[in-house]
């Protein structure tokens, strides 16, 4: 017999679907090329096409840019499973995402999990309505995948926090509007219990920002430097000096991110391209090298996404879940940049085109570079294996 | 469909782990080895029936238990765990599977409740080479008056010596890859036998004219190489489940061992040359237990896409046992490759395996076609 329950689900399947049809313009509807298709929101925000403009603000006044917080904060206030729904209907078509936001995937959560209800109010709902472009001010020059090395001070002046030092790896500080940082509270203390967490306005007086220019060319990142800016008390989230429980549920979140977990796979399949760029006999690709490479990347792309599946699975079961953050980033972003070096070369000297007419290959050899982050962002490959090696496997120290 | 095994499959998978490490532990693998390489514990395979392991996956309609090929790979996971032998693999997952998919009803009611109470053995013969080609059958099954002369040499049959019948991949007169019972004490049938690196036993038998009748063909007309390609999809998918076992059994006895052992002061799993490695088996194994579960869940189920999912399983599975016993090995020091210590025992056991019903190439290369490059 069918409950109410999956009734309802059906129904709202249906109308999401016949929705998304009639409101999400056709370009909208294609795979992303690059960084440029992105939309970004903020103080700030321009729209790079007409049609993103209208997917935004449909998807906005459906309270869909993020469909499953509550109404309170300008969600959509979704069900997991009617928000499972939405997704998959999004993918169906190759909806894109109407905004790309660091608030929503990252501060977000953080916020529902540690904030005060004053501060949910307070910061939420500029997310939800993409107002507020946030960054994240994590590593600094002397503390990479040593994390809580970290030096940035922030002194206690009685009514706000003096705020001194820099970080570098600023996804877009340049144009972000607001920063999550993690600062020293306590220089006493062991390094991992002198850390808090602090949301700071870019636009503060003694707050500035350099671009970096990395191998691709372009300049994602920033180094974010802080002269002793005045931050209002009321911006420390969760207790002074407990910080760095927050940093590691963040990473977390950004692990999966990285990974690639729950993301789209627009991507054309490696043998694809390898088809049209490769000699063949029978249609079988003759390259004895490259072929068995392809597939070997190819099967465990699928394996690993039944291992998401699985584990996904399993956690719905109660098995915890929360360290395999670090496999999932380990084995995700050694596929991508496995990928991405195959692809080069599958693609010959049009992998090398570096300045061209031919744009979408001069935007694929950039995708190559930019690659080699993937592995070394959000936690080196190596700094993962530490974190399986100590806290799954427990090898001793 | 959730990737996890039911609490019924977990019930199941508990109580052979208790089983096994009761009555047959590793020490039972080293004991039959020395035992001039006795095949398998006659005593331990009659407790294998009482329990119900060979009727997991037969129908109802023949009084099986029909719970499926998620439980039977359960059992056979951790029967890799302990290397235990049975022939539980050979009779049921080969010989069993390929009667299941006739349509031949006399053989099925004749065979399978035989199989069941473990009376009769089946084995199955197809191997003609060195290595492992299904498409390369060159035994010939040549009509006869009232039935077939079969005429070839097979190679690798596992648990070959002591099997009541042989299942023949022989090719008919038509060019057709066909499937045959064959009595191993019909005339013209000899088995000579040979034990390979796991300490198993392996037969090659020669059929000279042996003469079956018209009912001992499995296959229907036009059916032979669908049902041969459901024999190795189903053989690699279980095969897939013993390697896991395997995989996670060595895997195991090496964290444990990084964590005992001392050089320099120090315990060497402390060493971060160790620890990445370690990390890094475990990653390889998330993935081989999410491929396992799914082509497990794909045989009861009749996916399409069986073929795809079997490859890629045995291919997993093929890459990362050896990894795994590889290091497991190079981790335990020159204990390792002493024969004191067991964890040699899985590495052999390992690569008998990997070759058995296709290799990480053969499989990698079928995934690859089945996907059109």
């Amino acid at each position: 017999m069918e409950t109410t329950t999956t009734k309802d689900l059906k129904e709202f399947r249906l109308e999401t679907r016949q929705w998304l049809e009639e409101n999400c313009p056709k370009s909208m509807r294609l795979p992303l090329k690059d960084s440029t298709d992105y939309y970004w929101g903020g103080r700030n925000a321009s729209f790079a096409s007409e049609d993103q403009k209208i997917w935004f603000e449909k998807m906005l006044e459906k309270k869909w840019i993020v469909p499953y917080w509550d109404s309170q904060y300008g969600g959509g206030g979704l069900s997991p499973e009617e928000n499972n729904i939405l997704t998959q209907e999004m993918l169906r078509i190759g909806c894109r995402k109407p905004i790309f936001s660091f608030g929503i995937s990252m501060l977000g959560p953080a916020l529902h999990k540690f904030a005060t209800e004053e501060q949910k109010i307070r910061f939420l709902p500029d997310i939800t309505t993409g107002k507020t472009w946030w960054c994240q001010g994590y590593s600094e020059p002397n503390a990479g995948s040593d994390l809580a090395g970290l030096q940035t001070k922030a002194e206690d002046k009685d009514d706000h926090y003096l705020v001194s030092g820099s970080k570098v790896w600023t996804s877009y500080a340049d144009k972000a509007d607001w920063i999550f940082c993690l600062v020293r509270t306590d220089f006493d203390a062991p390094k991992h219990s002198g850390i808090s967490f602090l949301l700071i306005d870019m636009t503060s007086e003694g707050v500035g920002t350099r671009p970096i220019k990395l191998i691709s060319g372009k300049s994602p990142f920033c180094e974010t430097f802080f002269d002793n800016v005045r931050v209002p008390k009321e911006n420390l989230i969760g207790s002074l000096n407990d910080g760095w429980t927050i940093a590691k549920y963040l990473l977390t979140h950004e692990r999966q991110m990285i990974g690639g977990v729950g993301e789209t796979d627009v991507r054309k399949a490696v043998h694809q391209i390898a088809l049209e760029n490769l000699p063949t006999k029978d249609s079988i690709l003759t390259d004895g090298v490259l072929r068995p490479e392809i597939a070997e990347l190819e099967m465990n792309d699928a394996i690993f996404e039944m291992t998401i599946q699985r584990i996904t699975d399993e956690a719905k079961t109660g098995v915890n879940a929360g360290a395999l953050s670090s496999f999932f980033k380990y084995y995700g972003t050694e596929q991508n940049v496995t990928r991405m070096e195959l692809l080069t070369a599958i693609r010959g000297k049009d992998g090398l085109v570096w300045e061209s007419e031919n744009k979408k290959a001069a935007s694929e050899t950039r995708m190559f570079c930019r690659s080699k982050g993937n592995t070394i962002e959000g936690g080196t490959s190596e700094v993962q294996l530490g974190i399986i090696s100590k806290r799954i496997l427990n090898l001793p120290s | 469909m959730a990737l996890i095994i039911t609490e019924e499959q977990k019930l199941l998978k508990d109580s052979a782990a208790e089983f096994l490490a009761m009555n047959a532990p590793v020490e039972q693998f080293r004991d039959l080895r020395d035992s001039n390489y006795k095949p398998f514990n006659e005593n331990l395979w009659k407790q294998i029936v009482d329990m119900g392991w060979t009727s997991l996956t037969i129908s109802e309609e023949f009084d099986g238990l029909d719970f499926g090929f998620v439980g039977l790979g359960q059992v056979l996971e951790e029967m890799g765990k302990t290397l235990t032998k049975a022939p539980l693999f050979s009779s049921i997952v080969l010989g069993a599977t390929a009667l299941s998919n006739s349509s031949n009803q006399k053989l099925k009611e004749t065979w399978l409740p035989m199989l069941m109470d473990g009376s009769k053995r089946i084995a199955f013969a197809q191997d003609e080479h060195n290595y492992f080609d299904p498409t390369a059958i060159v035994t010939s099954a040549k009509k006869s008056s009232d039935g077939f002369l079969i005429s070839g040499k097979k190679t690798m049959i596992i648990d070959g010596a002591g099997a009541d019948t042989f299942v023949v991949v022989a090719r008919t007169d038509e060019g057709e890859p066909a499937l045959f019972m064959v009595n191993s004490s019909a005339k013209g049938v000899s088995l000579t036998s040979e034990i390979l690196l796991d300490a198993g036993t392996y037969a090659s038998v020669t059929f000279d004219n042996v003469e079956v009748t018209a009912n001992d063909r499995i296959s229907d007309v036009g059916n032979g190489t669908v049902l041969l390609n459901q024999i190795l999809n189903t053989a690699s998918i279980c095969l897939a489940s013993e390697m896991l076992g395997i995989v996670k059994e060595a895997f195991s006895q090496t964290v444990e061992y990084l964590k005992e052992r001392e050089q320099f002061g120090k315990r060497i799993g402390s060493y971060q040359a160790l620890q990445h490695r370690a990390a890094i088996m475990f990653s390889e194994i998330e993935l081989c237990k999410s491929i396992v579960i799914t082509a497990l869940q794909a045989l009861d189920n009749g996916a399409d896409n069986l073929d795809e999912l079997a490859s890629l399983a045995k291919a997993k599975l093929g890459k990362t046992i050896k990894l795994v016993t590889n290091e497991a090995m190079q981790m335990h020091g020159g204990i390792g490759v002493t024969d004191d210590v067991n964890i040699g025992f899985y590495f052999k056991r390992a690569r008998v395996l990997q070759r058995l019903f296709g290799d990480y190439n053969f499989h990698l290369d079928r995934y690859a076609r089945y996907h059109k490059y």
